[in-house]
């Protein structure tokens, strides 16, 4: 527990961030322990994405800081933040789409490594990198389909290649914004599969709507609701908070 | 080589065409694998010519060290405007390639004392190659001598469109949201390739210089950055390849119209190029690859 002391693998100060009148974080603070499996909830517009994208640099923040592994990063661009070993999803799926599988986690690993500014040997020399996208590709049951284009495989099988990307920069702090948006409920398991094969060590912080996938994933639920941490706490007390159950899970109920 | 045997009277249109297969190559690079789309790219073609043949005219005829200042000049815009215009994208970026040439090319008519203005520039001494092969009437030596550079930058391009690095490019261009987050560093990686590229366009522009001893205005003309889109896109982007085969196309097709209807070639290429959009998306490489499969 020594590591916990020195520090967050992910930690928020006061973040602030507001598009005129309109405030997507309101100070957040926000601590996200090594191992941790954390999701993050709140209606439509409670500013999930903002926060992540606070976090990884896409946004800068009025006010506040973000910490990565106990040093402050608030200031780095999105770069030096992967390199201290955050990586996110994206809600809607962001690959290399005319590239196979194989060729979307081996850029990844490529940057990772520090290969990609190598413009002059063919990149086949680099075969370790290679070798470690297709292991990396097996360790997820997605080898069958590491040569194909990504745009010719099924939407949820893309969700999987995504997050298989992201765990090419072998993150420390990984981010899953909606991890399952867009895949059929019939294959909601393999995402909830493969999240749940990650390496212990990482830290893992789900945005979603799915709450049954939420519920199945996190041992610690932040509420969010219009920039602002409602409640933070174990599923059964999220499950059981009054307030929550008004400000987010009735209102899905009255859909 | 072929053309060296069969039609030795066509040497001269030749030369042309390799050095312009260059050029075209040079703009595949950015446009093809790095997604960077330029109306300016008769900026670096001009700028090598200029350089090159400036030196030439002012008794610095030495070909190679001549072509390779071209080069060096055409980088050093290249990296310049490159630091400047690939921070945006798009439309934006279209039209910030199309002010550069634009700048280069009053810039260079103005200067009429050092590039002749309109006249163009003339009287052009070149010295031998290595100081044996002369430059021939009949244009043997040029022909060669443009042979031997645009193989060796071919050779060179391939490395590099088959390098991690140009694989990144392909990634930059296929989607940048995803290349920014896997932390790629995307404005170095396109100002690497713009400023290779726009070498690569200064040489070509060097080599016509040389080997025509004429460099004009329209070196620099939004005609010509034009005119090298359409023949890339004829002959395919984004496959090395597509420049081999759309400049000889274009630009035999353009000696021979311009021969039997004078004021109406350009509507047989404006034909051509229909054709091309309609039935043949990815040029006619991409036409050929798909009728293989």
């Amino acid at each position: 527990m020594s590591e916990a002391a020195r520090g967050a693998m992910l930690e928020t100060r006061g973040l602030c961030k507001s598009f005129g009148a309109l405030q997507v974080a309101n100070s957040i603070d926000f601590r996200l322990e090594r191992g941790a499996r954390h999701a993050l909830i709140g209606p439509n517009g409670a500013g999930k994405t903002s926060f992540v994208n606070l976090v990884t640099g896409a946004l800068t923040p009025s006010a506040g800081q973000v910490l990565i592994g106990g040093a402050e990063v608030t200031d780095l661009p999105q770069s030096e933040r992967i390199k201290r070993g955050l990586a996110r999803t994206f809600q809607v799926t962001a690959l290399f789409r005319r590239l196979t599988a194989l060729e979307n986690v081996t850029l990844a690993i490529a940057e990772r490594e520090g290969v990609a500014d190598d413009l002059f040997w063919p990149s086949g020399r680099h075969q370790r990198v290679i070798e470690e996208a297709y292991v990396l590709l097996e360790s997820l049951d997605l080898a069958d389909d590491a040569l194909r284009p990504v745009n010719t495989l099924a939407y949820g099988r893309q969700r999987l290649i995504e997050i298989a990307v992201a765990l090419g920069l072998a993150p420390k702090v990984l981010l899953l914004d909606e991890p399952a948006a867009g895949v059929p409920s019939s294959e909601t398991g393999l995402v909830a599969g493969i999240v749940e094969r990650l390496p212990p060590d990482i830290a893992v912080l789900i945005i979603d709507h799915d709450m049954d996938l939420v519920f199945r994933l996190a041992r610690r639920i932040t509420v969010m609701v219009q920039g602002s941490v409602l409640v933070e706490g174990p599923p059964e007390v999220i499950a059981a908070d009054p307030e929550v159950r008004q400000v987010y899970l009735g209102e899905r109920q009255r859909r | 080589m072929a053309a060296f045997l069969v039609f030795p009277s066509y040497l001269p249109l030749g030369s042309q065409i390799l050095a312009t297969i260059l050029f075209a190559l040079s703009a595949d690079l950015v446009l093809g694998y790095a997604g960077i789309v330029t109306l300016g790219h008769a900026a670096f073609f001009g700028t090598g010519a200029y350089t090159s043949g400036i030196l030439a005219v002012n008794g610095w005829g030495e070909p190679i060290s001549g072509l390779l200042a071209g080069a060096l000049a055409a980088a050093v815009i290249g990296v310049v405007s490159g630091f400047l215009v690939l921070r945006t994208s798009g439309l934006t970026l279209l039209m910030q390639t199309l002010v550069v040439a634009t700048l280069l090319h009053e810039a260079a008519n103005r200067a009429s004392s050092i590039t002749g203005g309109d006249d163009g520039l003339q009287g052009m001494q070149m010295w031998p190659i290595f100081g044996v092969f002369r430059f021939d009437l009949f244009g043997r030596t040029a022909y060669i001598y443009c042979l031997v550079v645009l193989f060796l930058c071919w050779w060179l391009a391939r490395r590099i469109v088959h390098s991690p690095f140009g694989r990144s490019l392909t990634g930059i261009r296929e989607n940048v949201l995803r290349m920014h987050a896997i932390g790629a560093p995307v404005m170095r990686r396109r100002l690497v390739i713009y400023t290779i590229s726009a070498a690569l366009a200064g040489l070509a522009g060097g080599l016509i210089a040389q080997t025509t001893a004429f460099v004009g205005l329209g070196f620099l003309s939004l005609d010509r950055s034009g005119t090298v889109l359409i023949m890339l896109i004829i002959g395919g982007v984004g496959r090395l390849y597509g420049a081999f085969i759309g400049v000889p196309l274009y630009m035999i097709a353009q000696d021979r119209f311009s021969e039997v209807a004078p004021v109406y070639w350009y509507f047989w290429i404006g034909l051509l190029m229909v054709l091309v959009v309609v039935f043949a998306r990815g040029g006619i490489f991409g036409l050929v690859g798909r009728l293989r499969r």
